[in-house]
């Protein structure tokens, strides 16, 4: 079992949730979080030129068994990059981590198939 | 000698202080009590819009929620500039063109009007600023029924044509002393302070452009949930608040008919609300929600629009529960039928509007029924005669306000982009159209 924790820009929102739902990925839990990264985005404020400290991100949180890794991962490559195929810096990053337990609250089953 | 210098002085004095108003024309004298209220009544009206606003804007997703608000206060903008260049001019000038429309070239950019001072003893401009106020929000309401889904350029194209070519043609046939709704039957159209001008037109043309533009993406199968209903339900509140400058305001006076249709008023919102949670105690899981409280509020209170100069409170109250029945039955017919009107525009403003032109007809107060029998050709003058009279004038502002509506949004569709390109509309119209976000750390809904 993995967690496969994506940080993505919060216009790609859209477009990863709904990729991932085609692909049958459909337990994911999404946060706003801000945070540094190699980004420096400029924005417009009251008509001046500024660069914001904590840049807003989505993260996207997925526990996923050991199959299914390279569907999810691929998935969201695909979905969160801007830019057609060459990308833009900012983004976002996908952590795999791997994951000791998962346990359903219902039921109290443990291992790959409470996920 | 020296005590009669004094004496000038203070003659010259006393001419220095007379107002200019009062010289510019003594034949009427300024009621300073109406023009009062009738400031105030302006006050309460514009109050209405940013009330709108975060009833609208709290009721989309998070990321839709200042292009929603900026729908409303974008407005405020335009049409208090278009109102003043030639809006009131169209509406309240004499008629042209076999009634179309009003033109006075002494009302364009209200230059003639700086010291008229009207027969009710209001100076014209309290009555220009007030009937403008009104001329904002019909607009501003239709934006529900498209929102979340339309270019800001293309709804600022859109609500300045409509202004001019759907509002001003109708707010002269109802309200100028020369227009044919005024005049038709025996003492006219009861349209108190709106219900065909404002509630019936802006519902019809939101209801026609929802269709035209289509459903938002996902919708009905993506779940699409209000951001913030707290901000929603202070802006219903405050709707409320300035509904009675609305009414009230509308009798263009500071007295007995004030009186009657702010009573009116309270009661409808009120009976309203009421019926819709009691509509939900048995439909919607027997939760009373406080979306269907304000929905009930504003369905009563649109509904008492038309009405709310000839009801007495039974009918105020009866009107509001009616009216909240109606509202109900259309959204869920609405989603039945699966058409996209975002936040009920039509629902509630359309429904209510005419659900109150038309039943009003059954709570006229006596003494209004004996003035138009005595102004009636026959002497006589019935209930249903005025409910014909009623009927027409619906018809007439529902295939107008419709079928105009169609003609402009098909025209502007061939030179602006109406709809959101589908990146925009997923990234959310705060960033597509105006660079900057809602909220700072609030969840996406």
């Amino acid at each position: 079992m993995k967690l496969i924790t994506a940080i993505i820009r919060e216009v790609q929102l859209d477009r990863v949730r709904e990729a991932l739902i085609a692909a049958e990925i459909t337990r994911i839990t999404v946060s706003r979080v801000s945070g540094h990264g190699q980004q420096r985005i400029e924005e417009m404020y009251r008509g001046q030129r500024i660069v914001p400290d904590l840049i807003p991100k989505i993260k996207i949180d997925i526990a996923v068994n050991d199959e299914f890794v390279d569907i999810t991962v691929n998935t969201i490559l695909k979905s969160a990059k801007t830019n057609g195929a060459e990308g833009h810096v900012g983004d976002g990053k996908i952590f795999i981590t791997p994951l000791e337990e998962c346990i359903r609250i219902r039921t109290g089953e443990r291992g790959g198939s409470a996920i | 000698m020296k005590k009669l210098n004094k004496k000038y002085l203070w003659i010259a004095a006393m001419f220095l202080l007379i107002s200019p108003e009062l010289l510019a024309s003594p034949e009427t004298p300024i009621d300073s009590g109406a023009t009062a209220w009738m400031l105030t009544s302006t006050a309460l009206v514009l109050l209405m819009i940013p009330g709108l606003a975060m009833f609208y804007g709290g009721l989309v997703r998070t990321k839709n929620v200042l292009g929603t608000i900026m729908h409303s206060f974008v407005a405020m903008g335009i049409i208090s500039v278009l109102w003043v260049v030639v809006g009131y001019s169209m509406c309240f000038g004499g008629s042209v063109l076999g009634g179309v429309f009003g033109w006075n070239r002494d009302y364009l950019f209200l230059k003639g009007i700086d010291t008229n001072v009207m027969d009710a003893g209001i100076p014209e401009y309290v009555f220009s600023m007030f009937q403008g106020k009104f001329a904002i929000i019909t607009p501003a309401l239709i934006a529900g029924a498209f929102a979340e889904r339309i270019t800001f350029r293309a709804y600022c194209w859109f609500i300045a044509i409509w202004s001019i070519f759907v509002y001003n043609p109708l707010c002269h046939w109802v309200w100028s002393a020369d227009g044919f709704l005024f005049n038709l039957g025996a003492k006219g159209a009861i349209d108190f302070a709106g219900g065909t001008v404002v509630h019936i037109s802006a519902g019809v043309s939101g209801l026609v452009a929802a269709i035209y533009l289509g459903s938002r993406r996902g919708y009905p199968y993506q779940v699409i949930r209000p951001n913030n209903m707290v901000i929603t339900m202070l802006g219903a509140g405050l709707l409320w608040v300035g509904w009675f400058g609305f009414n009230a305001g509308s009798s263009i006076s500071s007295g007995l008919s004030t009186a009657q249709a702010l009573t009116a008023t309270q009661i409808a919102a009120a009976s309203g609300a009421l019926a819709w949670i009691l509509i939900e105690s048995f439909h919607h899981e027997g939760k009373a929600t406080a979306l269907g409280f304000a929905s009930g509020i504003l369905a009563g209170l649109v509904a008492v629009t038309p009405a709310a100069g000839v009801v007495q409170p039974y009918g105020a109250m009866i009107l509001g529960i009616v009216a909240s029945a109606a509202c109900y039955m259309a959204i869920q017919l609405k989603n039945k039928l699966g058409y996209d009107d975002s936040l009920d525009a039509f629902g509630i403003h359309g429904v209510g509007g005419i659900t109150g032109a038309i039943f009003l007809t059954f709570f006229i107060r006596k003494s209004w029924m004996a003035e138009a029998a005595a102004s009636a050709t026959d002497g006589t003058w019935t209930v249903w005669n005025q409910l014909g009279v009623q009927a027409l004038a619906v018809l007439i502002a529902i295939v107008f306000a419709g079928g105009m509506t169609l003609l402009i949004i098909w025209l502007l569709d061939k030179v602006v982009r109406l709809r959101s390109e589908c990146s925009d509309e997923m990234a959310g119209l705060d960033r597509a159209y105006h660079g900057e976000r809602g909220y700072g750390m609030l969840n996406p809904s």
